[in-house]
């Protein structure tokens, strides 16, 4: 028996529901009374192993190989698969990431196993594997078995707590699987500086009552409060905001400490996206707004006289 | 070119769902019945394609007879022809049955490009189209925004976190979709009519060659389907001036909620 934990890293630098996925795989491995195996795919990644030790790997898989050093899906797979054949890992535990979503469905339907996505905790109950996740979006949320074996658990970000533990640390070195070419890498762009909107402790989101989409407000509160920017699908279809910031059913599911609605009505497809959020508090012109009737805290007002109200009281803590 | 699209009819998004009598699912019966919003980007790609390069546009799904609404809506914004697995044993399957029966059905069909829906909006488990493409052995990019095609290549934009990569695939390949690929077209009215007089292939399992043994057992069973812990309405922050209520609020998320 053994547990996989498959890491994320770009650049150099593991995603933060990487160690999440360690933490959580480290607990599973402990439950079953096993072994968990750490995989880092990169070029140039021989110092991320001390990184990972510390956080409870018995053993660390470097495939550091020139061919991984920009994540391409079929290598990528045909590297893990290499390893999965090797460890023999009846649990797989990953982040539920873009790329986590693009590697784990492929490998799962490889090795015929059992898949479970956008995770919020794993468990072992009465020697199965069963795991929670959200379904509809958000809306409900369902406990399952997965009945076949590797089953894949992809970790959703936010959801699990960072904790260092004791393992081995035996670091073993692979090459990259190359006889797959059907995928070429072209080119990678980064937003640079750009807070991840799944992984932000806090979310300032705007809605169809930022006034003529001016997000410059909300953009500052966030910066100041190191937070990340979302928006209402009403502000992205207005062209507002991109894609990549939409929370809710059809955009992202997040689950910050603080989520901070600025003018967003509260729509049943917005609020399927944010509810799990530790703390919510919104801002809202209209009274009768459903976002008051699910958030923690409510004020009542005009956004952009609030606002910069908000941001001079924010500045005063943060000194 | 022969282009699939790979569909699944879920309920709407604004629709309210809850938790079935036997708390182990979810109750549908009043819901409104829609494509999957990421499925309707990739017929609508499908669509673009054949515009700029010619050839068919098919729709394959797995469903009941419900299904046959979302298909005909499909031929109404403009696909070719549809097929629709409908079969009893395909009903109690999740996506590790659906990707099998697709990629079964696929086998006695010639496409070029299969595009997906990144997700279904009800399951969100986002496993049926990268395991199709692995029973098909074919290449997948996911959660794409941008795809352009030039002779038997595909190079697409696929997002990530914080980012985006660019990739290029020989064709067959599989593509799923990602918000931001296109603005879906509603059925006109001619759509609609001539949508009603396209062919709609039923087929059995047996008829694509493959049996219920060949699904297995679902991959999850569900032990427990419930509902998030309900949020109740908190404080409404009082105040007189903008300034007052910003004081206010700050002051509770700084010393009560302690989140900032």
């Amino acid at each position: 028996m053994r547990v996989l934990v498959i890491t994320e890293q770009i650049d150099g630098i593991f995603r933060k529901v990487s160690y999440e996925a360690l933490s959580e795989g480290r607990r599973i491995a402990d439950a079953m009374n096993c072994e968990m195996t750490a995989a880092i795919l990169g070029s140039g990644i021989d110092n991320l192993a001390e990184d990972i030790k510390k956080y409870g790997a018995d053993k660390i898989i470097l495939a550091d190989d020139p061919a991984l050093a920009e994540y391409i899906t079929d290598k990528y797979v045909l590297t893990l698969a290499d390893i999965i054949e090797k460890e023999k890992p009846e649990v797989i535990i990953l982040g539920s990431t873009s790329i986590g979503k693009d590697i784990a469905p492929r490998l799962c339907a490889k090795f015929n196993g059992a898949i479970a996505t956008d995770c919020i905790s794993a468990s072992i109950e009465e020697g199965k594997v069963c795991a929670s996740r959200y379904i509809y979006g958000g809306k409900l949320i369902t406990d399952v078995i997965l009945n076949r074996k590797p089953a894949f658990i992809a970790l959703r970000a936010n959801s699990v707590s960072i904790k260092e533990a004791d393992g081995k640390g035996e670091i073993e070195k692979i090459q990259a699987n190359m006889q797959d070419a059907s995928l070429t890498f072209i080119e990678k762009k980064m937003d640079a500086g750009k807070k991840e909107l799944t992984e932000a402790d806090i979310i300032v989101a705007g809605g169809r009552g930022v006034n003529e989409g001016d997000f410059s407000a909300i953009e500052e509160l966030s910066e100041i409060l190191q937070g990340a920017v979302g928006a209402s699908r009403a502000a992205v279809d207005e062209g507002w905001r991109p894609h990549s910031d939409q929370v809710g059913q059809t955009g992202k599911v997040v689950s910050p400490n603080l989520y901070i609605a600025c003018g967003i009505s509260g729509a049943i497809q917005h609020f399927a996206g944010m509810a799990s959020s530790k703390v919510i508090a919104a801002i809202n012109k209209d009274e009768e707004a459903p976002i008051f009737a699910k958030s923690d805290y409510g004020v009542v007002g005009d956004l952009s006289k609030v606002m910069p109200e908000v941001i001079k009281e924010v500045k005063k803590i943060k000194g | 070119m022969n282009l699939i699209v790979l569909l699944k009819q879920v309920p709407s998004t604004e629709s309210f769902v809850s938790v079935g009598e036997d708390k182990k699912s979810v109750k549908t019966e009043d819901v409104k019945w829609v494509i999957n919003p990421y499925d309707e980007f990739a017929v609508e790609e499908a669509l673009k394609i054949k515009e700029a390069l010619g050839g068919t546009v098919t729709i394959l799904t797995v469903g009941n007879d419900k299904a046959v609404e979302a298909v005909r809506t499909a031929l109404a914004m403009g696909a070719d022809n549809g097929i629709l697995i409908n079969d009893p044993d395909a009903y109690n399957c999740d996506g590790a049955g659906i990707a099998k029966i697709l990629a079964a059905a696929l086998k006695n069909i010639e496409y070029d490009l299969i595009i997906a829906g990144q997700r279904a909006v009800d399951d969100d488990n986002y496993y049926v189209g990268a395991a199709t493409a692995e029973f098909l052995n074919i290449p997948h990019v996911s959660m794409v925004i941008k795809e352009e095609i030039t002779d038997k290549t595909i190079k697409c934009t696929k997002t990530i976190e914080g980012g985006s990569f660019v990739f290029e695939a020989k064709l067959p390949a599989l593509i799923t979709t990602q918000r931001g690929l296109n603005e879906p077209r509603y059925a006109s009215l001619p759509g609609i009519m001539k949508a009603k007089k396209k062919p709609l292939d039923t087929k059995t399992l047996a008829d694509i060659g493959i049996s219920a043994a060949d699904l297995g057992e679902p991959m999850l069973t569900i032990k427990e389907v419930k509902k998030p812990s309900q949020r109740e309405a908190g404080v409404m922050i009082q105040g007189d001036t903008p300034a007052e209520l910003a004081a206010a609020l700050v002051k509770a998320l700084h010393e009560e909620a302690k989140v900032i």
